[in-house]
This record gives structure tokens, sequence and C-alpha cells, in this order.
């Protein structure tokens, strides 16, 4: 449907709505270097708030939760989540539909609901409420999303080629290894990526989950807005946002080269 | 097969591995469990514990009582709480309809823009929102902050005089929402405007159709699977959200979310807060069953 261009006024409106879009990105960043600390007006030049960033422990500290909390919790979800894609594409099993309506349970209930229930499972079964409760909470809400992307990526897999492995002589695990692993490991990796930028990103089910000393980067910031507001937010944020524009550029360069 | 069964030893000794091996069905019961597992203890135990949480009533000291009861529901319909679920019923299908409004346009120049622009400018939509969340909330915090940026821009303009006071006010948090929903109405419409195949517009024109009639005639109705799973993915998270009320909407503005994140970790009223999880919950599933029973969906939610 690409032969016909679009018209001038859908051109001029959609440029305004990518204004609209990447508008907040902008001020945000120019006013990290605003001198002026209640940041109503530009007032000056400055790189004190990135001074005050790099001294704040909290920042520090949530950093590390956050990355720690991610890695984990992507890592596990993407296995777990992997199998379950493997399974409900190749195999049927009891309680096949069951499973399939399980999956879709965190991707279709209200994140605000998710996180008080786990809220009050953890509290019942008395648990501290900290890193592990908010990690275990991550693998869960990421695990459907890994299995949705890697099924997607697995429709169009051609069994053939695993039974021509075995017919060659490899076992199950080397057929997996070897031919299987490979293949979908694209699927894979995407993932991943979707799960660690869940991870990165949440803040519902990562407030209702979390106790004392676990505070996280969307956490942190959030208490910042609610009751300090200073640059030194917008120099957190500039630099986040930097990072997360930086690791997506250079992947979707990997990704035109390998085409 | 006979080949195989000559060489093997009687079937009587029961080997784990050997069912594995030949059994499909345990193969997959298998690859499937572990999800299964930890979905069933993290997802759907603390649901049905929710559930039931719902209808016992809050203890004298803030524990709860186990008195089997439907009175958080009945408080949920008395004016106060019935107000705060119109209120959000209305925010959440106002966010829904003005990314609806806002995102069609843009989909449909995404879907026409040229084959090798088009996919630098899809990136570019999603871009922004990899950023997090809270972050982009607080950057429209600066925004529309009293005498803040777009006062300035507006009077500089000559189009007001006076400081509109945006900030903690509804618009504010329709404003927050609609920016931070935008991306899920846009993706589901452009994968289906995109599959509409150009032959059916120039048959359209062949036969005599100006291109409005064209548009509401065959466009319009072939994108309605993308409309219905964008709505589905913007209604959803507008429903429940407190975020957004939160840093943009000030005291003024409560969402039946922000009930909900009161009552258990301020009120301490668990139960009445669960008995609003539930509604919730049953709101949204309500419109997600009527949509998806209309048309099958799946595809377009998988961009």
């Amino acid at each position: 449907m690409s032969e016909k261009k679009p018209s001038l006024w859908i051109r001029i409106y959609s440029f305004f709505v990518y204004g609209f879009i990447y508008a907040p990105i902008l001020i945000l960043i120019i006013f990290s270097f605003n001198t002026q600390k209640l940041n109503i007006h530009w007032e000056g030049f400055t790189l004190h708030w990135y001074n005050v960033l790099f001294a704040d422990k909290q920042i520090f500290l949530a950093t590390r939760n956050t990355l720690m909390i991610a890695l984990i919790s992507t890592i596990v979800a993407t296995i777990i989540g992997t199998l379950a894609a493997l399974a409900m594409h190749r195999y049927r099993f009891p309680l096949y539909n069951a499973s399939e309506t399980v999956m879709y349970i965190p991707i279709v209930i209200p994140e605000v609901v998710m996180g008080i229930s786990l809220l009050v499972f953890f509290v019942m079964i008395k648990t501290t409420l900290g890193l592990t409760t908010i990690t275990l909470s991550h693998i869960a809400f990421n695990i459907p999303f890994v299995a949705l992307v890697v099924r997607a990526r697995l429709h169009g897999y051609d069994k053939a080629i695993d039974e021509a492995a075995m017919d060659l002589g490899a076992n199950e695990f080397t057929t997996f290894r070897r031919i299987t692993l490979p293949t979908i490991m694209p699927g894979v990796l995407s993932g991943a990526m979707l799960a660690l930028t869940l991870s990165l990103d949440d803040y519902v089910i990562t407030y209702f989950t979390a106790g004392p000393g676990s505070t996280t980067l969307p956490l942190r910031v959030f208490s910042m807005v609610k009751t300090a507001v200073t640059p030194e937010i917008n120099a957190l944020s500039t630099l986040w946002v930097m990072i997360i524009f930086i690791l997506l550029v250079i992947g979707q360069i990997a990704q035109r080269r390998r085409v | 097969m006979i080949s195989e069964q000559a060489g093997e030893p009687p079937k009587a000794k029961f080997s784990i591995t050997r069912l594995l091996r030949e059994n499909s069905t345990a193969q997959g019961f298998l690859l499937i469990s572990p999800a299964n597992l930890y979905l069933f203890v993290l997802v759907v135990l603390p649901l049905i514990i929710v559930t039931i949480l719902s209808f016992l009533s809050r203890g004298a000291y803030g524990g709860v009582e186990f008195r089997f009861n439907l009175t958080n529901y009945a408080r949920l319909f008395d004016p106060l709480y019935g107000k705060v679920m119109l209120f959000s019923l209305g925010v959440g299908l106002g966010t829904t309809l003005i990314c609806l409004l806002v995102g069609y346009p843009l989909a449909y120049f995404l879907a026409h823009a040229p084959g090798k622009q088009r996919s630098l400018l899809l990136f570019l939509i999603l871009l922004p929102f990899w950023t997090n969340f809270v972050i982009r909330i607080y950057a429209w915090m600066i925004i529309l902050r009293s005498g803040g940026l777009l006062d300035s821009l507006l009077q500089w303009l000559h189009l007001t005089q006076a400081p509109l006071n945006l900030l903690y006010s509804p618009t504010a948090v329709m404003i927050g929402m609609v920016y931070e929903f935008l991306p899920f109405m846009v993706l589901p419409l452009y994968t289906s405007l995109e599959k509409i195949e150009n032959s059916l517009l120039e048959a359209a024109a062949d036969l005599g159709a100006p291109p409005w009639k064209a548009f509401l005639r065959v466009t319009l109705p072939l994108s309605v699977p993308g409309m219905i799973a964008g709505t589905i993915l913007t209604f959803i998270p507008a429903m429940g959200m407190f975020v957004v009320p939160d840093i943009l909407g000030g005291a003024k503005t409560i969402l039946i979310g922000n009930v909900i994140r009161n009552q258990f970790l301020t009120a301490r009223d668990w139960p009445f807060g669960a008995a609003a999880s539930m509604i919730l919950m049953l709101l949204t599933m309500v419109l997600t069953l009527y949509y998806t029973r209309k048309a099958g969906f799946g595809e377009e939610l998988l961009v």
C-alpha cells in the first residue's frame, strides 16, 4: 500500500504529532542545564545538577537495585518463557487451553490489580518485602511477554529441520542446542529485550512489592517528583534517555547490518 | 518401528527418561510446567486470594475479619465512590477515543510512507517510549506548570492573557494519558492499515468512488481489527492508572486506581480495596470480551 504518497495535510499533521511526542523529552534535556533551582524558567547554563547527581548516594543504590532486578528477572523469564513458547507451539498436552489463558492474564489485567494481589500474597505468606519480592514479581509479568514474542517467531518454524537432525543421529538435546535454539535465537533475544525494558520501566508492580531499602530508579524518580523537584531529576532523566537512545540506535544499526 | 521394538528390553520397567523420549505429551507438559507453576503461584493464586478478600470485612485494628458479606461492593456504589468510578470510566474512554482520533491519521501516514523511510518513522515513534514512564510524565509537569512553558508560549502568541493553571487538573491528566498510550493505539492501527492491498483502492477508484468514499467504504472497515486491538491496549491500562493522576492531577483528580492504591497502602482497608480491584477487572474484562467476540484479535497485538 505504499504507492500512493500521503497527502500534504497528513504529512503536516504527522509532523506536529512527532513534535508532541518529542517536545517533552527535549524540554527535559534542556532544563537539566538550568541554573534556576525551581526550574520554571530558563535562567542560565550550568552542569551543577550533574555533579549533584553523581554525588547522590541514593541514586547510586537505586541504579544498582534496578539493574540487578532487571538482569535476574530477564534471564529467568526468558528461560521459562521460551520453554513455554516451545511447548505451546509444538505439543498438545492436558490443560493446554488453561495454560494459554493463564499466560494472558498478566497481559490483560490492569497493572494495579496485579500489584495489589502480589502485595496481599507476599504479606499473607509472611515474606519480607524487598529486592526478592520485586524480582519474583517482575519474572511473573515478564514470562507471558517473552512467551508471546518467541511464539510469534516460532510461527513459521519448519519442524522438518529438527527431524532431519534426528534422522542424522542427533538426540533431542543436541538437536535443540544445535538446530532449534540458533534458529529461534532472534526471537528469544527480542523477547529478552522486551522483558528487560519492561522491568527497567516498571513502576506500578515494583511500588507494591518493594520494601525498605529496595528502592529502584522509577520509585526514586517518583518520590523526587513528589517532594523536591530540582533539575537533578532532569539530569538523571537526561542520562537515562541518552543511554537508552544510544543502545537502541546501536541495536538498530546492528540489525540493519545483519539483514 | 518394528526393528526398534526388537532391540529394546521389555517395557515393564518404568523409566522417566524413556517416557520423555517417546511420549510427546509428556515432553510438552514438562516444557510448560515451569511457566504454569510459576504463574499459578504468583498470578492465579494471588488473584483468588484477592477475590475472597473482597467479600470479607475490615477488622477493628486494620486486619481482616472472616465474615462473608457484600458491604464492600455496596460501598463502591454509594455516591462518593460511584462518582469516582464514573469519572474513571470517562477518563478511560476519553483517553481511548482521543488516542484513536489523534493516532489514526498518524498510522495512515506511516502505512503510506515510502518503504525505506517507514521503518525509521516507526522507530522514531517508539524511541521516546523506551525511556522511563515516570520521567515522561514528569516532563509534562514542567510544560503544564502554571506560568510554565505552555503558558509562556500561549501568552507570547497572544492566545491567552492569564496562566491556564493546567497542572493539577483533569485536563492535565488526559494530556498525560494520551501521551502515554498513543503508541499502543498507533501500532496496531498501522499493522491493520499496512495490510490493505492498494488494488482494492484502485478498484474502488475505477468503479467511480471518490477518495473519501473509498476511504469510508474500504479503508475504514478493513482497519477495524487494528482499532479494536488499539482500544483494548489503551483502555485497560488507562482504567487502572494511578501514577498520572498522582503527578499531574493533584488531589482533585482521583481515579479508581488511586482508590485501590490508597486502600492498600494508606487507609489499610484491604477488603474494600480488593472489591474495587474486582470491579475494575470486571469493567475492563467486559469491554475486552465484547470486543474480541465481535472480531477475532490477536495478530494485531503482536507487532
